[in-house]
């Protein structure tokens, strides 16, 4: 305190004895106190076959190392009729911040409904795919924080599956795993739906080895598969468990199951 | 010297200090809240059988302050919804009267079926995330408790972010951490609140708010507490926890003389 | 020559205390083809003549679903009747999203009523050229709503409007104490009479020019159209074919595309 008033010549070597007089507003210092997003944990998955695409998710809802609630679901049916959506062929998972997922979902599911009110046909998940991604760019730079899974099946009747960023860019795909347990789901999914890593036995060795073959997946073999996914990211990943919600779309319909996971 | 012209004739830098420039400032950007001021602290539920218990006490803090000691946190909206706030009182008020609105609103013709809890949530979620979306957030966490459409108990919250969850027992604030594993030890899950009878629901509620008053530091021991059934709400706001216990005191480091 | 001073726009009352704009436009519901509605104690039905343009065109389309608890019935200006369809499901949506219920009959009737009534006290707008029969089941049971161009709404048991709706009235007047407790498939089927009765001799119900709707305590709002009303209209008129294709019918309706 005693040199501010000592009068004495500047310590920091020549210079100008006055900052540069500040010319806009000290905000920059201040700092926000309001962060608007929080991660609510947990982890989907999807998987598409021949006929059908299958999406699961846990249905714990985290705040940090709470637990909100065991079951809040983080699949939804897009488009049916009314509030139960009957009649519905498209279901989107949103994992991440779920309030924004809520409020994407309310916004798809309207569309798709006025869609259908206009033009007196269900949407396409193709086109609805594309409209999904159009609403998560229109936020680009106020994003809904999720990773949004968008599952159908396309015009041909095969399974559609598509995944998402936060900020909309897609692409179809046999399968993805998002969420927090999405990197430990994620290489289990690679090896055993796209067959990464395995090759046909005897095949050569270097550039010789043949990889093996990919074929479409069994609907009850999609399902094991599923459940070992996550069966094992609950034991490793403490934002995962509590109970499990599968939805599998086929052409009769959607059927939808939940199955219990371990509550640690 | 310095050849800036705005710099003339302003005390030295140097010497002084920097000029706290922000005195100048007029306008600027608006602000919102960034953080809450007078808050109150943790809201308990719980469903049972028939109906739902909530609970919240009487505190409103200013910091570590106990400022205002006879605050009403719970709040009936009609026969069958009671709404619980935590967190800033100021915005609490302002939610107060956005519901009377919404009540004065809902009741101006005579017809017409009262919103019943589900639908108060949906609406109060919806204000909660727009305002959220908006940087200009309600600094409170909210549960809604009461009967759904079908007459069956419900009970869900709302926070500052918009986020919503359900579940048999629900806590806010501090209470998610010290209430929440003694409720769910009794009502782990939607299958047991049917065992659950009014009276065992009221106790394990207050022995929740025991346990908070104990050890959180931002409450009292003067407290609201609400059940709605199909027969109406009931609700007291001037109870006093009953039977407190501080003999565990004796054996906890850190209370009373004892130093360590 | 007499001309007319007061019917130049909607906000001028005549001399006798009239708004011929809307008068009018009241005159342009009785030239769209009959809608009826009739509500029970469980029920809400509507039931509707379908015309076609010509004998090359699609039939036109009378009665709307909007949300999944209630639907419109129109008769008159199908434009109108489709912009103020399109507020109403977005108003339905919208009380589904912010209070997760669905809107009352009475609120969303009140809604589009204060819509038409503005129509008719500014200048440069026109009166809506439509009637609706609004028909579904809320939280307070099955109602049935008649709406006019003027803004005027009405709570009715059974109501008819349209080209000749006079007689599909007369039917139901008669037939009113039965209504209450009607069935399901009562109320169906005495909608479907009372919308014979507005037809002349010489035409029949088809399946092509005719639909009905039925919403109940329960029940989701759905509606019956082309083959799905064969088996109504066969159990209706038992001795009638309306289950063929009916083109001969179709030749001898008026050709007029309201």
């Amino acid at each position: 305190m005693a040199s501010v008033f000592s009068g004495a010549p500047p310590q920091s070597g020549p210079g100008y004895s006055f900052k540069q007089t500040p010319t806009e507003a000290p905000s920059g210092t201040r700092q926000h106190g309001f962060y608007p997003y929080t991660d609510n944990g947990g982890s989907t998955l999807g998987i598409s076959g021949a006929d059908f695409t299958i999406l699961a998710g846990d249905t714990r809802h985290t705040s940090g190392y709470n637990i909100n609630t065991r079951y809040a679901p983080k699949l939804f049916k897009i488009g049916g009729e009314g509030p139960d959506n009957k009649g519905a062929s498209i279901v989107l998972s949103v994992v991440g911040f779920a309030a924004d997922g809520e409020a994407l979902k309310e916004r798809l599911d309207t569309i798709v409904k006025m869609y259908k009110y206009q033009h007196g046909k269900p949407m396409s998940v193709a086109a609805c795919a594309q409209r999904l991604s159009h609403i998560l760019y229109g936020k680009r730079f106020f994003p809904y924080y999720v990773h949004a899974i968008l599952g159908g099946l396309d015009e041909e009747g095969r399974g559609a599956l598509y995944s998402y960023d936060p900020v909309g860019s897609y692409e179809r795909e046999q399968c993805r795993a998002a969420g927090a347990a999405a990197s430990l789901i994620m290489p289990f999914l690679d090896n055993q739906v796209n067959f990464k890593n395995q090759y046909v036995p005897d095949s050569g060795s270097g550039h010789e080895l043949q990889e093996k073959p990919r074929t479409p997946l069994d609907q009850n073999h999609v399902l094991e598969l599923v459940r070992d996914a996550f069966t094992s990211a609950v034991e490793r990943h403490i934002e995962v468990g509590d109970g499990l919600q599968v939805m599998i779309i086929k052409k009769e319909g959607i059927m939808e199951a939940f199955h219990p996971l371990k509550q640690d | 010297m310095n050849h800036l012209p705005q710099a003339w004739g302003r005390p030295r830098d140097d010497v002084y200090g920097a000029y706290d420039q922000s005195h100048f400032q007029m306008g600027g950007p608006n602000q919102h809240t960034q953080s809450p001021i007078v808050t109150g602290t943790s809201v308990v539920a719980a469903k049972f059988k028939d109906g739902i218990v909530i609970a919240a006490d009487n505190l409103a803090s200013y910091g570590s302050l106990a400022r205002f000691t006879d605050v009403k946190r719970l709040r009936k909206f009609n026969d069958q919804v009671v709404v619980g706030f935590g967190g800033d009182v100021s915005d609490m008020q302002y939610l107060d009267r956005l519901l009377n609105s919404l009540d004065i609103r809902e009741n101006y013709g005579s017809d017409g079926t009262p919103l019943n809890a589900k639908n108060l949530h949906t609406y109060l979620s919806k204000v909660m995330y727009k305002r959220r979306s908006d940087f200009n957030p309600l600094w409170n966490h909210l549960l809604i408790a009461g009967l759904d459409g079908e007459d069956k108990p419900f009970l869900a919250s709302a926070d500052l972010l918009g986020t919503t969850f359900s579940a048999p027992t629900l806590a806010t604030g501090f209470g998610a951490h010290l209430a929440q594993p003694i409720l769910r030890r009794s009502i782990p899950d939607e299958a047991a609140v049917p065992n659950v009878s009014r009276e065992e629901a009221v106790l394990l509620v207050k022995e929740a708010m025991k346990v908070l008053f104990y050890r959180d530091a931002r409450s009292m021991d003067k407290y609201s507490i609400a059940v709605v059934t199909k027969d109406g709400v009931e609700l007291k706001q001037d109870e006093k926890l009953e039977s407190q216990s501080w003999a565990f005191a004796e054996g906890i480091r850190g209370y009373g003389t004892q130093v360590n | 020559m007499f001309r007319n001073n007061y019917d130049n726009d909607s906000v001028t009352f005549s001399p006798q205390g009239r708004i011929f704009q809307v008068e009018y436009a009241q005159e342009a519901v009785k030239q769209g083809s009959v809608v009826v509605g009739i509500v029970s104690k469980t029920h809400a039905v509507l039931a509707a003549i379908k015309r076609n343009a010509e004998e090359l065109s699609s039939y036109q389309k009378k009665i709307i679903p909007i949300d999944s608890h209630y639907g419109v019935a129109l008769a008159g200006l199908a434009s109108d009747a489709r912009v103020l369809s399109n507020f109403m499901k977005q108003q339905s949506l919208a009380s589904r999203l912010t209070y997760d219920r669905p809107i009352h009959l009475a609120e969303i009737t009140a809604r589009i009523a204060d819509r038409a009534q503005t129509n008719t006290q500014h200048y440069g707008k026109r009166p809506y050229g439509v009637g609706l029969l609004i028909a579904g089941v809320d939280s307070k049971g099955p109602h049935l709503f008649e709406f006019q161009p003027s803004g005027v709404t009405q709570e009715m048991l059974a109501c008819g409007i349209g080209a000749r709706s006079q007689m599909a009235r007369t039917y139901l007047e008669r037939h009113l104490e039965e209504f209450d407790g009607s069935s399901r498939e009562e109320l169906i089927k005495h909608a479907l009479r009372a919308l014979k009765e507005s037809l002349s001799q010489d035409k029949e119900l088809t399946v092509d020019n005719s639909c009905v709707s039925i919403a109940g305590i329960d029940e989701d709002f759905k509606l019956f159209d082309g083959q799905d009303m064969a088996e109504w209209l066969d159990a209706t008129f038992d001795n009638k074919d309306g289950g063929n294709e009916g083109g001969q019918e179709g030749e001898a309706m008026e050709t007029d595309e309201l």
